[in-house]
Parts: structure tokens; sequence; C-alpha cells
């Protein structure tokens, strides 16, 4: 089975965001990259499906050459060879279509991809100025997006997913509850928790990772729907209120009469 | 020219969150000048179609073909794609949910439109067509200008109260063409818990964390969301314990919620489970520790023990 999974190269959650030049640009100082959570999910399952039943685990990035560590990283993590589209990620259609003309070429078995380029919530950033280079990702539409694009069937948030001769069964998260789906490859998935575990890098799978083949393309075309005017911050968080264990009820008239909310 | 709204559906009535998306569709009709039409999809409780005239919404399009009772994503989206064509539709909105994201993805790609996702503002109509997004977990918003001539948007939960007019909504029956392989993907089962508030629809959620020891404790969570008519929630160590289930978890690797009132209990506040939970209106935080960093992160916060405070602040509001 040809698996690809598509990682994003995002700031870690715990970064402080700030912008500069007029809010424009994000200020990048003490900024740390990282695979986006969900994509690691998704790398972990491709590694496993792949263990079990062989087949290749290639990555794809769409990125500039900076993202190449966290490509590396995936490599380390185990998969076998990586695919960096050279171009900065500037909209959520670019991306899926840049995404879906390599899955076209190469046709593979199964796409999977994070249910979103996560902790910045839809929008996968690389510090670059707005304007020509913006920052315009959209959350949680990558799958139905390249699904679409490629005439295949799409399916996020995936918890689950088993595949036995061509045809896969999925559990699917929904609100409140869990959905039980088959479909037959090849297709494209949101992957999240608890799909598989974690995995992290050992000596070996680093050492190997700096030989493993990452191929850059140039992308096939440059055209974007959307575009990122500005940054703006939320106002500064108020102070909070604290209430005497020993007065508790109190929080309850406060949260009717001061804040109103019930 | 008009302005779509997708009507998502619980059971069967209309989610809040699809009633708030519909008054922003007729919100921005009324700014463009034109009309918005809302699409259906399945059976919907009596008289709800009809009072989303009260939004503002003129027309709804509704489809009872059998086999969009399930939420198939593929069929869908082209049955919505069909609606926009019959409309002549140049805006279409959606809440932010599971299926909003999966929809509006896949209809996007067919209408070639730019999205955006997690909109949080009307549009500014001055310059091009721009709508304010909420991006790094709530920590930050981008001001995003959708180029293409169509355009899709989903709704962040909370962000949008939509006004209250007061006219009838006309519904017209709606047979789009539907092909066998919107339906590759075979819904099997569906495993849900009924009569429960959704989590992601709660405008008061109260959530526990690791600080209550076990699964056995959780009526005094359940007990006060009750008495506020809240949905529950909990932190991922949590979900990952099998003390409650998966679709209750919040956070950067769970959902994303932006209630009125979010009530945490026993939670220490890591910045991952803030991710999930930083958009709420009111943050309330009750900690035995005094240093818990969720206090930091909170409006109202009460340092003392859960198993003392929770079932008293039920108790009040009981007696509210
Ligand atoms: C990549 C990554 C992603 C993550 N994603 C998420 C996520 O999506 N969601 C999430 O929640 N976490 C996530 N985490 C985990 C997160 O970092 C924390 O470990 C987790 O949120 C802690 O859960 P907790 O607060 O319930 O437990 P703990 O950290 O164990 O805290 C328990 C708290 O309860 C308090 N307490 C104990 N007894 C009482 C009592 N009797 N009364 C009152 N208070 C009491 C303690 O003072 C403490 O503050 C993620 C971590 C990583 C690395
Ligand atoms: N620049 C990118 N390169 C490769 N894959 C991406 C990129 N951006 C998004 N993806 C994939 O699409 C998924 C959903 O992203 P998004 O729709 O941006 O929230 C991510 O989890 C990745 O799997």
């Amino acid at each position: 089975m040809k698996i690809l999974v598509c990682i994003t190269h995002v700031p870690d959650t715990t970064s402080k965001i700030s912008f500069t030049d007029n809010n424009t640009k994000l200020n990048k100082a003490g900024v740390q990259y990282i695979i986006g959570p969900y994509d690691d999910y998704a790398l972990a399952r491709a590694i496993e499906l792949k263990e079990a039943s062989g087949g290749t685990v290639t990555v794809l990035n769409v990125g500039e050459a900076d993202t190449e560590p966290t490509i590396r990283k995936a490599l380390a993590i185990g998969a076998d060879d990586a695919i960096r589209i050279n171009a900065y990620p500037e909209d959520a259609y670019f991306v899926a279509t840049q995404i879906a003309e390599v899955a076209r070429t190469n046709t593979y078995d199964l796409i999977l991809k994070g249910r979103e380029s996560i902790q910045l919530h839809g929008c996968q950033d690389h510090g670059q100025v707005v304007g020509r280079d913006s920052l315009a990702f959209t959350g949680g539409q990558g799958h139905g997006l390249g699904g679409e694009l490629l005439g295949s069937p799409s399916v996020s948030p995936v918890m689950q997913v088993d595949i036995t001769g061509g045809l896969a069964k999925i559990t699917r998260e929904i609100e409140g509850g869990k959905e039980y789906l088959e479909v037959k490859l090849p297709f494209v998935a949101g992957c999240q928790e608890p799909i598989a575990e974690w995995k992290i890098p050992n000596m070996r799978g680093i050492m190997s990772a700096r030989t493993k083949p990452l191929q850059v393309v140039n992308p096939t075309s440059n055209e974007t729907v959307t575009t990122v005017a500005q940054f703006e911050l939320p106002p500064p968080k108020g102070t909070v209120k604290m209430i005497p264990a020993e007065r508790a009820e109190e929080l309850i008239t406060l949260l009717r009469n001061e804040a109103k909310v019930i | 020219m008009s302005v779509l709204a997708f009507i998502e559906l619980d059971e069967n009535n209309i989610k809040k969150s699809s009633l708030e998306s519909a008054g922003y569709a007729a919100e921005v009709a009324k700014r463009l000048g034109t009309t918005a039409t809302a699409v259906a999809l399945g059976a919907v409780a009596g008289g709800e179609l009809e009072g989303l005239g009260k939004l503002g919404i003129q027309k709804v399009l509704h489809a009872t073909d059998g086999r969009l009772k399930e939420e198939n994503i593929q069929a869908y989206a082209s049955v919505l794609a069909q609606a926009v064509e019959k409309e002549g539709a140049e805006v279409v909105v959606f809440a932010k949910s599971s299926l909003g994201d999966a929809v509006a993805s896949r209809l996007a790609a067919k209408l070639k439109a730019g999205l955006a996702a997690n909109v949080v503002d009307l549009p500014d109509l001055i310059n091009g067509f721009r709508v304010k997004r909420s991006i790094y977990t709530g920590k930050a918003f981008a001001i995003t200008e959708i180029k293409s001539g169509k355009k899709v948007l989903t709704i962040k939960k909370n962000a949008f109260s939509p006004s209250q007019s007061g006219n009838t909504a006309t519904v017209e029956p709606f047979t789009p063409t539907l092909n066998d392989a919107d339906f590759s993907v075979a819904i099997k089962e569906k495993v849900k818990a009924t009569g429960d508030i959704l989590l992601p629809e709660a405008d008061v959620v109260v959530s526990g964390g690791r600080g209550l020891k076990g699964p056995e404790h959780w009526s005094i969570i359940e007990d006060l969301a009750k008495a506020l008519g809240a949905a529950t929630a909990c932190s991922k160590p949590v979900s990952d314990l099998g003390w409650r289930p998966h679709h209750e978890h919040v956070g950067q690797t769970g959902l994303k919620i932006s209630p009125n009132l979010y009530i945490a209990v026993g939670i220490s506040g890591a910045i991952q489970h803030l991710a999930g939970v930083n958009s709420s209106k009111v943050i309330v935080a009750i900690n035995k520790d005094p240093e818990s960093p969720f206090f930091k992160a909170a409006d109202y916060g009460i340092v003392g023990d859960a198993f003392d405070v929770v079932p008293r602040l039920t108790q009040a509001v009981k007696a509210l």
C-alpha cells in the first residue's frame, strides 16, 4: 500500500503569538516549530499500517526550505521518503491543489492528513509578509478540498482506520458520539487521536533520516483565492476575581448579575 | 445573486449554531442588497423552517430525499452546489462544526470559492470582501480577504447573535439530483448519546480534570451541569484514562469550544487545554492549588476543594 501523509510545519502551541511590521508579520523570535499534532497522528498510523501489511509512507509538505527540519523529523519517525513542494503555503486552495497534483501523478492508495492545521486553528505560518506572502489557511478544510479535487471520498475527523483487501473500516467522531463507516481505497482522511500513539524518533531513525530521499518539486501554479490583509490581537484579559471558598455561593450571584451568563 | 445558509440538524431540530449562521447569512444578504435562502436536508420538526423567517431568511429549500437522512459529506456538498446554482448564490454560510468543515471545504473546491473558516464578525464590504477570523486557537485574528467571486464562510459558535425581525420563511421542496458516487462512504452505524446538550452547541460548559480523581466522582460535575442546563467536558488525561468519552475532551488535540461560560474544575490549566477553551466569554476556575495556571486565564476563581465547593454551587444554582 502506498500512503501519502501531508504534514504541516507549525509553531508549537506553547509559543507566544505576537506580530511585527504593523501587524502584518508573525514575530518569529522564540517560536519553536513542530509537526502539526494531528499530522503526527496521521504519520504514526501510516507507519503502523505499513508495518502491518507492507508498502511505503511518503510525507509531503508545501513549504519553503525552512520546513526541512520538520520534514526530516517525519523521516526519522519512520516515513520512507519525502516531497517538499517548494512554495509558501499561501492559502488552503493553493495547498490543496498542489497536494492533489502530486497525488494524481503518484497515485496513492491512501492520503492521510490532519483533522486541521491545529494550534493555529487554520493558519499555518511561516512568518512572511502579508500580501503576496500571506498566511491564509483555513481550519480543517484540507481533507475536503483535497478529496473533492481528486474526486475521492474524504472523511474527517477519523479516530480509527483499519484496512483489509482495499476496504477501510473507519470510526469517525461526531458531535456527541461516533459513526462507523466503510469506504473503498483510495480516499482522503483527516486524522485525530486515538488513531495511533505518537511516535518519537529514536537514534537510528534520526541517523537514517539524513540519507532518506527528500525530493523538492516546484508548484504547478500560484493560484490563490484568499489573502490575509492584517492580524489583530484580542484585547488583554482582565484580572481574575477570586472568591473565597467559604463564600463560594457568591460566584453564582456574580455569574448571574455581573457577568450575566446564567 | 443571493446568500445561502446551510442548516444543520440534531434529532430533527435546527442546531443553535445554525440559527446563528442563518442569522449571519441574512445580515450579509441585507448588506449586499439581496435575499437569504436556507438549505435544509432531511426531516425537520414542524414550524422550525418557517421560523427561520424571524432571523431574516426569506426562503428555505427543503430536500427530504431519504438518502439525505444520514450526514453524508459528499452528497451534502453536491446538493449544496446544486442549490448554489439554482439560487445564483454568491456567498454560502455554514456554522463551524465537524460537518460544516467537511461539507464547506468540498463545496468550496467544487465552486472554486475562497473559504474563510472560523469567522467571528460581519464582513467588511468596503475593502472587497473581508472577514475577521479567529486563528492560533483564539490567540489572534486574521483579517482575510476573499478574492474569488463565490465565497464560503464558516461562522464560529457564539460570535454572532442574530436579530429577530418576525416574518415567516417560505418553504420550497427541493429535489436535487443524487448520484451513487455521492454515497461511496457507507455509514454503517451511529452511536450517539441522546437527550444530552451537544458540547459544541452548549452556552454553558462544566468541565472536569484529573483533580476529580476518578470517573466515580463525575456526578458532582454532572449535577452542576444539569442545574445550569450545561454540557460536560473534560481534559485530555481524563479521556485518555477512559473516565469520560473522547468527544468530551477539549483542547489542542480535542474540541475547540466558545461557550458563554466555561467552568473548569480540578484542571491545572495547561496551555494545551486552554487552546480549546480560551475563546469562552467567561471562564471560572476551581482548583485547590492557588498557583494553578488556570487562574491566570480565568475571570473568576475559587481556591478550594472541588468536592466541597462544587456541590455547594449546585445548591446555589438550584436556589436561584
Ligand atoms: C502536544 C500536547 C497536546 C495536548 N493536548 C491537550 C488537550 O487537547 N487537552 C488537554 O486538556 N490537555 C492536553 N494536553 C495535556 C496537558 O499538557 C495537561 O497535561 C493536561 O491538560 C492536564 O490535565 P489536568 O489538568 O486534568 O490534570 P493535572 O495536570 O493532573 O491537574 C489536576 C489539577 O487538579 C487540581 N486538583 C487536585 N485535586 C483537587 C481537588 N480536590 N479540588 C480541586 N482541584 C484539585 C490540581 O491542583 C491540579 O491543578 C496536551 C499535551 C501535549 C504535550
Ligand atoms: N502546507 C502544507 N503542506 C502539507 N500538508 C498540509 C499543509 N497545510 C495543510 N496540510 C494538510 O491539511 C491538513 C488540514 O489543514 P487545514 O485545512 O489547513 O486545517 C493538515 O493537517 C495537513 O495534513
